[in-house]
This record gives C-alpha cells, structure tokens and sequence, in this order.
C-alpha cells in the first residue's frame, strides 16, 4: 500500500484536508487527480478510506465550495424555436435548415407554439413562477456556427423564475442514509441553438452544420447552492428525470465521450470522414467558487463542456480541488472559462475566450412580448391555437418522479433507495409493474428479484431493460412457482440463468426438465432425514445436547442428500420433530 | 507631427499612430489649417454636464465587439456627433412613465404549430458559400481576433 497522501475531500458541505491511501491516486503528473470511482448515488467519502480524518498541516483550514449551474435542455418538438424546419438528428448535413436558420436577409423568426407549451411545463413542475409576459432579446457573438451573429434569448424577461428542484444526496456509507436537499432554480428561458462546427485542424477549418441552428433550448439556471460534484450530478439527474417523464426533452446526455462542441476537436475515420458522437440533448456548463466558511464568495470559474454524466462530477470536484489548491498556494483565481479535458481528467483553461465577453444584449426587434394567460384571464372569443392557458396545462402535467417513487414507497412498502434504483433505468419501472400485474409473490420478493438478479443480468452483459431475453411474465411465472414453494430459492436463480439463456422456454419447462422441482413427497423427506441421522449420530448427539448450530449442520446434509431439492424449513421441522420423539 | 502629439493628449498615442498614417495621406490635400480646426474640434468638444468625447479605449473595445473598423477620424467624429444628436433625449421628462419594450409591444405574437414546413434546400443554401466541403460550409478556424493595435495596417475603405 503506497504512502497516506493529503487530499481534499467533501465532509457533509465542507472541503477538508484528509490523510487518504496513496494507491488510489491515478499517476497524473502536477495535476492534482481526484478518483471517481464512486457509482453514481454513493457519496466520496464512502469510496475513500481515510486514515486519519481531519488532521491538516497548516491548521483549522476548512474551504466551502459553491456550485451553480447552468443546463441547457434541447426541447423535444418536431420543427425548430423560429422556423419550420425540422429538428431531427441524423441527417445529411445542412439539410434540415430553414432561409431563417441560415440567416438569409429579410427572414423573420415565428415562434413555436409546442416549445412555448413545453418552458411552461417544464416551469411548473419545478414549482416556478410563471411569467404571464415575457421578452426575446438578442445575444451578439461571433461565430461561425451561429450565422445571424446573435442568439435570440431571454435575458431581461425569462417564461419562468424562482423554482426549486429537490435531489436526493447519499449522505453515509449505506445506501439508505440519503438526504433530499433542494436546490433554487433562478429561471427558465427560451433560446435557440447553434449549428455545429467540425473542426479540422489538418486542413485549417471548420466545416459548419446548421441542422442543429434554431433548434429549441430551455436553458435552466440553477443557483450556487450545491458544494460538491456530487450534489450537483444527482440534481442534473433528477431534472433529466424531470424532463423525460414531462416528455418535454429526451435530455440524454453524451454517452461517456463529450460532444463534438464549439471548441473541440473530433477524429476523423479511415476514409477521411468526420466521426460523429452521439448527440446530446442536455449540455451542462458548472459556475464553481471556494471561500473560507463565513468569509464572502470567492472568485468563480466557468467550466464548459460537461456534457457526459459520468464525467459531470469529477469534472467539478477536479475544479473545486484545483481552485483550493491554487489558493492555499497564495495565488489567485482568474474569472476564466475553462473546458474539461475528460481523457486527462482535468479542467483546461479556454484559448478562445479573451477576458470578459460583452454580448450587446438587445431587445428583440421582430417579436412582440410572449404573453401567456391563466384561465380567469383568458380573452373572451380568442382563438385556441393563438393562447396559452397555463391552468390547463398545469392540469394535463403528467406524474413527476417524485410522486411516481413516493406511490411506489406508499404501495408496496418498498425502501426509498428502491424506488430511486426502479426510475433510474429506462423501462426498469414498467417492467417491475408488469411483473407485479401477473404474479401472487410478494412486492418484496418482486422488487428484491428486479433489482438484485435481473437488474444484474442486464448490466453484466450491458443491455437495456428492452433487451432482456427475460420476459415480465417470465420472471412472474418463476416468482409464481417460488411462491408456492414448488422450488427452492437456489433452484429459481438456475431457472432464471436458463431462462435468460435460452429464449421460448417457459419456467415451468426448464423446471421440469432439469428436475429442480422441490419434493413434495413428504415421506420420502422424512425417510432421507432418517438416514443423514442414523448416519451421522455424533452430530445427532450435538443437537439433544444442545447445540443450536448443530441442526444447521444436519440440515445442510439432508439438503445435499436431496440434491437441494428440498425446502430447508420443511427438513427443520422434520428433524426437530423427529429428535424431539 | 511633434506638435499633433503633444496637442492631442487625450488620445492614446498608439491609435494616435493608426490616424497618423491615414493624415499623413491626407495632409497633402488637407491645409494645415483644417487639421487645427480637427484638432480642436476635439478637445474642445467639453459639455460641462457629459464629455462628448470617446475615447479610443472604447472605439477599440467597439471594433472588437462589431467587427466594424472605424478606420479614419472622421468615422469618430461621425460618432461622437451621432451620441450628441441622441442625447437630446434626456431632455425629455420620463418621470411615471413605463419604459417602452419594442415597437411591437401591443400586437399579438403569432403561434406556430409544430409542423415541418420548411428545410430540405441544402443545395440552394450552399449556393451561397464562398467554400463547401462535402455539404458543409467551409470557415476558417475558431475565431479570428482582430490584430493588436500596433500590428494594425491602415485599412482602405472600400
């Protein structure tokens, strides 16, 4: 085991400096590495065993670090904010663009009813306030993916503010010790995307997609009140969470590599082809800060480029660490923007971005103010598809996570831990429902089954919950014979193997073949138990003496004997009934 | 030259550099007086309640952010009279008054219903480049930043 090292790590809110094991350390040069290898929901001073906890060289030296956020969702709607071209992903390059997208002259943006009716949505299921009267401005930058040379945005009138999302934060080492903490959302608004640009630093250029320019953003601002990776990973997943059962956005986040964005570099194929990653729907972008506890804010960082889950947190905590490190050192913290670079695993400071940028914000010339109304203020007469009715869609607002896990808790008594386990799956819920609709077993035993052997199944070989070979009623019929004990519990994990080996069989089937049935003969059990006694009469004499472990031991041999066909309570009974005669 | 650097202490010395080349152009066809009436023009454009002056910090800092070159003493003066002409309306009493949002503030915004209208025109769109890569629109790399002051070579209007 290499030498105790000296790290920073996150008790409850606080960054201290703790006595950690050398060997986890990744070997990566100046840069100060911080080991993720936590799965997702565990908190980091579960993963890392601290040796001595809270003892610092340089004194009482505690840092608090904020976090804010700042999530830009793609919206889930056909054609684009402004024009109606579509929004779709794969397709030939520049082929799903509008005039108005590629920024002709004399085009004009026309606003999208559905994404209008999705900010809404989203807005009211993360307990905002709803702006009856919202304002479009435009956001000047140059870029060559962005072909007007502004964004249109909301600044000085978002559709929605002051919200507040609730996330559930592990908070010991056992997966039950979670804590919900809230964080304040500050607005929601509507804004556009940009193309996308393919960088090919061979060639000196960028090669410029617009299918993506127009497409609807929510942007979801989320205010500094999260201290850790952590925290702020499990408030992006609830909102993704959120957004899905809304079906507002797809939210999907990069599958492990980041994004081919504004400024990053993509290899290119064999042929000479770009590669393409695959698409995100959900961009995150982290605000990270430390200062002493008690003393005011310090200087924050920007750090783009957190598209990826996985890297989410690491990526934040690498900061929070460099940033803690740079002061204890006596240097300062520059108000930059920095990129994650998830290969090296840390944050690099941005080249294009020179000092403060100063974006021009201006109204919107084109677009009147967005006015939403509520059914006492609906105008007599109008025509339905021209107004907003935020009471009627608050009604239609279909079931949130929440309440979806708090049923689940409410209905079969399941431990909160499991009902988050259930929704963080995709399909995992209904598959779980679907098993319940068809079997007599218990939830327990149903939800014991789902998330401890089929979930593992399906992660082993990497599938999805539509893939599984098992079928909902499958897996009920097996739970059915576990139930009526016509197997034992060992026998039903054999029949699962098999079933998800080999497809059409049914439980029942396998059962039969491999002859895992339980004896049900209750002579014949008792004949067995008579012979493991006369068998083995020493053990039989450490039972009438009193040893209480010494029937396990006779129970284990009468099960041998039966070839584990028997029902371990049956045989106890059997033996205690025949030792007591 | 010696005396248009010392007269004119107000402006950088180094955009004071860009206009020289563009007045030492000029100065053939300009009379030396037209250049003291400039001169003074400038400075002595003080309005007791607001400086009329811009200074070249910001003409740079207004370039960068526009991409537009103001290139000649002229343009500046075009603008500073420009700021002068708007200031006119602070003499206006808005005391109660609710700030205007857009001209368009009272008519109904359209909504659109999420239908595909519009798209599929790739090779028309592209007509327009100047360079185009397999469908794509070529463009240089990242961004270009706009040259230092002292690199800067005096720009011809076109």
């Amino acid at each position: 085991m290499a030498a105790p090292v000296q790290r920073w790590s996150c008790v409850g809110k606080r960054w201290v400096l703790t006595y950690v094991d050398g060997g986890s350390r990744h070997g990566r040069g100046a840069a100060i590495g911080f080991t993720s290898r936590r799965k997702r929901g565990q908190s980091s001073v579960a993963q890392q065993p601290l040796i001595t906890a809270q003892k610092s060289r340089k004194g009482e030296h505690e840092w608090a670090a904020v976090v804010g956020l700042e999530i830009h969702a793609q919206i889930s709607s056909n054609s684009k904010l402004f024009s109606g071209s579509q929004v779709h992903f794969a397709a030939p390059p520049n082929s799903l663009v509008s005039f108005f997208d590629a920024s002709l002259p004399g085009t004009l943006p026309v606003l999208n009813r559905r994404c209008v009716e999705a900010a809404v949505m989203t807005g009211l299921a993360l307990n905002c306030r709803i702006n009856k009267k919202s304002l479009f401005d435009r956001k000047h930058y140059f870029y060559a993916d962005l072909p007007a040379g502004y964004q249109i945005t909301q600044q000085r009138l978002p559709i929605a503010v002051n919200g507040s999302l609730a996330y559930s934060v592990c908070v010991g080492k056992k997966p039950s010790q979670v804590s919900t903490k809230t964080v304040r959302i500050k607005q929601i608004q509507l804004e556009q995307d940009s193309g996308k640009s393919l960088h090919d630093e061979p060639r000196s250029q960028t090669l410029i997609d617009l299918n993506r320019a127009g497409v609807g953003l929510l942007e979801v601002v989320l205010e500094p009140d999260m201290s850790c990776g952590e925290e702020a990973a499990s408030a992006v997943r609830e909102l993704q969470l959120i957004l899905q059962a809304l079906g507002t956005s797809q939210a999907n986040m990069a599958a492990g590599r980041s994004l081919v964005t504004l400024r990053r570099h993509f290899q290119r194929g064999g042929d000479g082809s770009p590669a393409e990653t695959q698409e995100g729907q959900l961009r995150v972008d982290a605000n990270i800060s430390v200062h002493h506890p008690g003393e005011p804010l310090g200087v924050r960082t920007e750090v783009k480029n957190l598209n990826s889950a996985r890297f989410l947190a690491k990526a934040i905590d690498f900061e929070i660490e460099r940033q803690i490190h740079e002061l204890e050192n006596g240097r300062k913290i520059l108000n930059e923007t920095r990129s994650f670079d998830y290969k090296l695993g840390c944050t690099m400071p941005m080249r294009d971005k020179e000092g403060k940028q100063d974006y021009r914000f201006m109204p919107e010339p084109n677009l009147p103010p967005l006015l939403l109304h509520d059914t006492a203020s609906l105008p007599p007469g109008a025509d339905p598809q021209q107004v907003i009715n935020i009471d009627w869609i608050r009604e239609r607002l279909p079931e949130l996570p929440s309440e979806t896990r708090e049923k689940l808790i409410q209905q079969y008594g399941m431990l909160p831990e499991h009902s988050f386990a259930l929704l963080n799956e995709v399909g995992l819920l209904e598959f779980f429902q679907n098993v319940i609709k068809e079997t007599r077993a218990e939830p327990k035993k149903v939800t014991s089954w789902v998330l401890n052997i089929f979930l593992g199944f399906l992660k082993q070989q990497n599938l999805t919950v539509n893939e599984s070979p098992v079928t909902p009623s499958a897996l009920a019929e097996l739970l059915n014979l576990l139930d009526r004990k016509a197997i034992s519990s060992s026998a039903a994990k054999q029949v699962f193997e098999e079933l998800w080996q080999s497809k059409g069989k049914t439980p029942s089937q396998i059962v039969s073949e491999k002859k895992l049935e339980l004896m049900q003969d209750q002579e014949a059990l008792e004949r067995v138990c008579h012979t493991v006694m006369e068998g083995h009469p020493q053990v039989v004499m450490d039972v009438k003496r009193g040893n209480p472990r010494a029937i396990n031991k006779l129970i284990g041999l009468v099960r041998k004997a039966t070839l584990s066909r028997a029902d371990p309570t049956v045989i106890k009974k059997i033996l205690e009934r025949k030792l007591s005669s | 030259m010696s005396s248009l650097l010392s007269a004119s202490s107000a402006l950088r010395e180094d955009a004071l550099r860009r206009l020289k080349r563009e007045m030492r152009a000029r100065a053939v066809k300009l009379g030396l007086r037209s250049w003291m009436g400039w001169r003074r023009g400038l400075t002595s454009k003080a309005d007791p309640q607001r400086s009329g002056r811009v200074t070249a910090e910001v003409i740079e800092h207004l370039e960068r952010l526009a991409l537009v070159d103001f290139g000649s003493q002229e343009a500046v003066a075009r603008l500073e009279k420009a700021i002068a002409f708007a200031d006119r309306l602070r003499a206006v009493d808005t005391d109660g008054v609710e700030p205007m949002e857009s001209v368009l503030e009272d008519r109904c915004l359209y909504l659109r219903s999420d239908n595909v209208v519009e798209g599929n025109c790739a090779e028309v769109l592209l007509q327009n480049a100047h360079r185009v890569v397999e469908e794509y629109f070529v463009a240089p790399p990242g961004n270009i930043s706009l040259p230092k002051q002292d690199e800067q070579e005096p720009f011809s209007h076109n």
